[in-house]
This record gives C-alpha cells, sequence and structure tokens, in this order.
C-alpha cells in the first residue's frame, strides 16, 4: 500500500462536480481530504490517496484528464 | 553555537526537532526556522556581526547551522551600489542596486545553497540533489564539490547552454528529463520523496531558505545599520520576497536596527505571474499557471510562498510589477547602459518592474528603494543577443575605422 499527497486545483468548469467522490468509486483508492478552499470560481484541495501505487497513479491520470490540475502539495519542485 | 530552536509549522505553530523536514504533518503548512532571540539580543551586536567574514556567515548566529560547519566558497557580502544614473531615468532620487550578480556561481542561489549543504552535511547527508532550470544547479553542483559531497542535479532539456556548462565544469552527475515542466515537476517530486539524499529545496527547504535572508542583513549593514524604506524583489516561490523582509525584522529583534518599515514590492513575468495576478485581482489564492517566460529563472507555476507573498504585499502596502518578455529584454538593457551591471532576465524583470511601480506612484521618488538583481546576464546571453546594436566590422586601416565610426553615428543622428 502507498500513500500519496498532491494537490488539487479545480477549474470553474469542474467546481460543481463530485470528483473527488467520483474517484474514489472508479479506484480503489481512499481519499481523505486533509485542507481545502474552494469558492464559486476556483478551488484546491490536498488530498492524501492511499491505495496501491499504480492505482494511484491511474485515479490521478482520470482526475487530470477530466481538467484538474495535480501539484505536489509543497509546490513547485523545479527551480531557477 | 547556533541559536537555532526548532522548526517551526507557519500555519498551526506545531514545533519539530531541527531535522531534514520540510511540511507540517498536520496541517501542511510549511515549516521554518525559528531561533532563541533573548539570547541572539544579549549576544550578538553590530560589532560582533563587523568583525565576521565578508561572506554571509558573518551573519551566522542568524543561521541554522554551526559555524564550524559551514561550507563558505565565498557567498554573500555583494555590493550595495547607490543607482543615480538609473534612478534619474526612472525619476527615484534614492535608488540602490543589491548587485547579487558577482555570487561565486554568479547568482543568489549560493546563499540559500550555502546554508542549504551545511546543514545536510551537519545532518549526516553525503548526497546534495536538486531539480532546477539552471541557477540552483550550478550552485549545488559549486558547494558540493567543495564539500566533498555527491551533487545529482535534474534540468529540464531545454536550458540555455551556460547554464548547463555552469554545472557541468563542477562534475555532478548531471540529469536532463525529458518532458515539459509539469512532467519534471512530478518526476522530481517524487524522487525527492524516494532518495534519502538531501533535496536542496525540499526536505532541507527550511534550511535553504534562510539563507535568503542574508540579503535583508546585507542591505541593512551596507546602509549603516537601517532598514530601506523599500524593496522590489523578483518573485518566483517568493521564498526570497518573503525571507528579506525576515531578515530585517530579526535584525530588529535582536536590537540591532529599528522596527523595519519597508514596504515590499515584487516583480514577475506576465509569462509566469501567478502572484501578480492574484494580486491584481484583489486574492490570496494564486491560480497555478503554466510558464511561458524568457525569465526561466522565475517561471515557478505553483510557488510554494505564493500565499504568503500575497500576505505580505497586503501587510507591507507593497505593490507588484507584471512585465512582458520585451519589457524584460528593455530592462536588462537599460540596467546596464546605466548602471554597468549585466543581469539575468530575473534582473530585467526587477528593472522593469521598478519601471512600472515607479510609473504608476507605488514607489515614491524620495523613498529609499533597493532593487535585487540576483543573477548575471552571462547566463542567459541568448535573451538579448538579437537585440543589441551590432559591432562595427573594419578592414585593419584608418580609413575604413573612420567611415564605418562616422556610419554608425550617422545612424544614431537619424535614430
Amino acid at each position: 500500500m502507498s500513500v500519496k499527497r498532491v494537490r488539487f486545483t479545480f477549474p470553474e468548469a469542474l467546481i460543481q462536480e463530485p470528483v473527488i467522490y467520483l474517484m474514489g468509486h472508479e479506484f480503489r483508492v481512499i481519499t481523505n481530504v486533509r485542507m481545502a478552499d474552494v469558492d464559486e470560481k476556483t478551488g484546491w484541495v490536498i488530498l492524501e490517496l492511499e491505495g496501491d501505487a499504480d492505482e494511484i497513479d491511474r485515479s490521478l491520470a482520470w482526475a487530470q484528464a477530466k481538467g484538474v490540475r495535480i501539484d505536489p502539495v509543497t509546490g513547485d519542485v523545479v527551480e531557477g | 553555537m547556533s541559536y537555532a530552536t526548532a522548526l517551526r509549522c507557519r500555519e498551526c505553530h506545531r514545533e519539530y526537532p531541527l531535522a531534514a523536514h520540510h511540511v507540517c504533518e498536520f496541517c501542511f503548512g510549511p515549516v521554518e526556522v525559528t531561533y532563541d532571540y533573548d539570547r541572539l539580543r544579549r549576544n550578538v551586536t553590530r560589532e560582533s556581526i563587523e568583525r565576521g567574514p565578508a561572506s554571509l556567515w558573518r551573519y551566522r548566529d542568524f543561521l541554522p547551522v554551526d559555524a564550524d560547519a559551514a561550507i563558505d566558497i565565498g557567498a554573500g557580502y555583494t555590493p550595495l551600489i547607490r543607482a543615480k544614473n538609473l534612478g534619474k531615468a526612472l525619476g527615484l532620487n534614492n535608488l540602490y542596486i543589491k548587485n547579487d550578480t558577482v555570487n561565486p556561481t554568479w547568482s543568489f542561489k549560493d546563499r540559500v545553497v550555502a546554508v542549504a549543504a551545511s546543514r545536510a552535511r551537519e545532518l549526516g547527508f553525503q548526497k546534495l540533489a536538486c531539480a532546477s532550470t539552471g541557477n540552483l544547479a550550478n550552485s549545488v553542483s559549486a558547494h558540493a564539490a567543495a564539500a566533498g559531497m555527491e551533487a545529482v542535479v535534474f534540468i529540464p532539456t531545454n536550458l540555455e547552454l551556460g547554464k548547463v556548462l555552469g554545472s557541468l565544469i563542477y562534475a555532478p552527475t548531471l540529469v536532463k528529463v525529458r518532458g515539459n515542466y509539469d512532467d519534471v515537476n512530478r518526476l522530481c517530486a517524487e524522487l525527492a520523496g524516494q532518495y534519502e539524499w538531501a533535496f536542496v529545496n525540499v526536505n532541507v527547504r527550511p534550511y535553504y531558505s534562510e539563507g535568503s535572508k542574508t540579503l535583508g542583513f546585507e542591505v541593512a549593514e551596507q546602509l549603516g545599520w537601517r532598514a530601506p524604506d523599500h524593496c522590489v524583489v523578483p518573485m518566483a516561490s517568493g521564498s526570497l520576497y518573503v525571507k528579506i523582509r525576515k531578515g530585517l525584522e530579526e535584525l530588529a529583534k535582536a536590537g540591532i536596527i529599528d522596527e523595519p518599515k519597508t514596504r515590499m514590492s515584487g516583480a514577475q513575468a506576465t509569462g509566469c505571474s501567478p502572484i501578480a495576478t492574484a494580486w491584481q485581482e484583489g486574492t490570496l489564492n494564486f491560480r497555478p499557471q503554466k510558464p511561458d517566460t524568457i525569465a526561466k529563472s522565475l517561471a515557478i507555476g505553483n510557488p510554494a510562498d505564493g500565499y504568503y507573498s500575497l500576505v505580505q504585499l497586503r501587510d507591507t502596502n507593497g505593490g507588484c510589477g507584471n512585465v512582458t518578455d520585451e519589457e524584460i529584454i528593455a530592462g536588462m538593457k537599460l540596467l546596464a547602459e546605466t548602471e554597468g551591471i549585466f543581469g539575468e532576465t530575473a534582473g530585467g524583470v526587477t528593472i522593469a518592474s521598478l519601471k512600472q511601480l515607479a510609473e504608476r506612484g507605488t514607489i515614491h521618488p524620495d523613498e529609499l528603494t533597493v532593487a535585487f538583481i540576483t543573477g548575471a546576464g552571462f547566463k542567459t546571453v541568448e535573451a538579448v543577443v538579437d537585440h543589441l546594436q551590432p559591432a562595427l566590422e573594419i578592414d585593419p586601416t584608418i580609413e575604413s575605422f573612420d567611415r564605418a565610426y562616422a556610419a554608425g553615428h550617422l545612424t544614431e543622428a537619424i535614430a
């Protein structure tokens, strides 16, 4: 079992969709919202995902394909 | 002996030991180093600092490393120049340039890496690593070489030649990663989690970012132990911008300068401006961007200190420049032509933003203003190569020279 922490950023078009709920149904991953700030235009969620490493990667690819931006929780790792 | 006492979460204030630990386990807030300011106040004076070496290690009491463990390749204590010509061009009567292009690997990254590398060695790490668009990789490679440590640095494939060679000369393991910026970022975040190495801006980031404070210390000392009225700082992750102010505040806590009232302004390129955009929209919630700018050293689309930068912009009544690639090149040329300093593209962002903020009236003409130039122009010659007046090419005769010189000046007169 692996645990991964990521930051989801939702575009306005996805604000009303239950993306995290659907992700938990489509894939065998446990989703745990640790922090969030969502308003009517945009929003971010820090999400902890637990499950098989490959299944986590598949679930993240699915969310990304839906239009969610996925980043490391620490912000960008590549620096100038 | 260091005066550092703990790592403390900036959000929930939980404390952690001074280990390789960068994010709060409870709220995911960033952790930063705290110090025993009472002891600092009792033991550290202007005179004790002035007796120190001509490098950032003169401020060792304010850094989280024992002085004996310092890896010192001469980073810091760079010139603060009274910029009368540039000031005249911009209508600023009291302008200074902090010229950090003259660091050992020609960028301010030597400050942060000096502290991170020293602390990493103290913590028992033997490998230094980073993911970088150039300057950071150069500095990690150089410090590792001087410290006898191994360096593993990751860069995107499309970097300027100067920045690639600027790492390779120190013989690190240099890894070029194929893919776009997001791919490189994601891979390196995973690598940092998998390998027990000191990734300077990931697991030892709290120590790394402390190095930026030394710019604030130096400016105050070089101004005769006073804080400037206004600073203009380039923003990538936002860490430098936040930490310069922390440096000024720490000097005040230690009783070395008066309480700073410094207004802090930032500078970003339009092609990667998550902080400047949020500032313009009046929100503290920035939206990550995909970088697309010639200022690659500022190309951080999801800045770790973006939120804290926006808070500081608000709290210090600062402003934020947001400048195009054309303005960046014009800024690089203006700095070079007025003050004789060849800064890299990030310097162009700072000068173009300084101009923008002066024109808007955000900077008052008589404020003592310091603009920070954080990297040397020779690393990014590609940005300006097609924008400079070409050389006069002549035959080896006086007639040929006279003709070419007259023609050159005729062109100037017509222009």
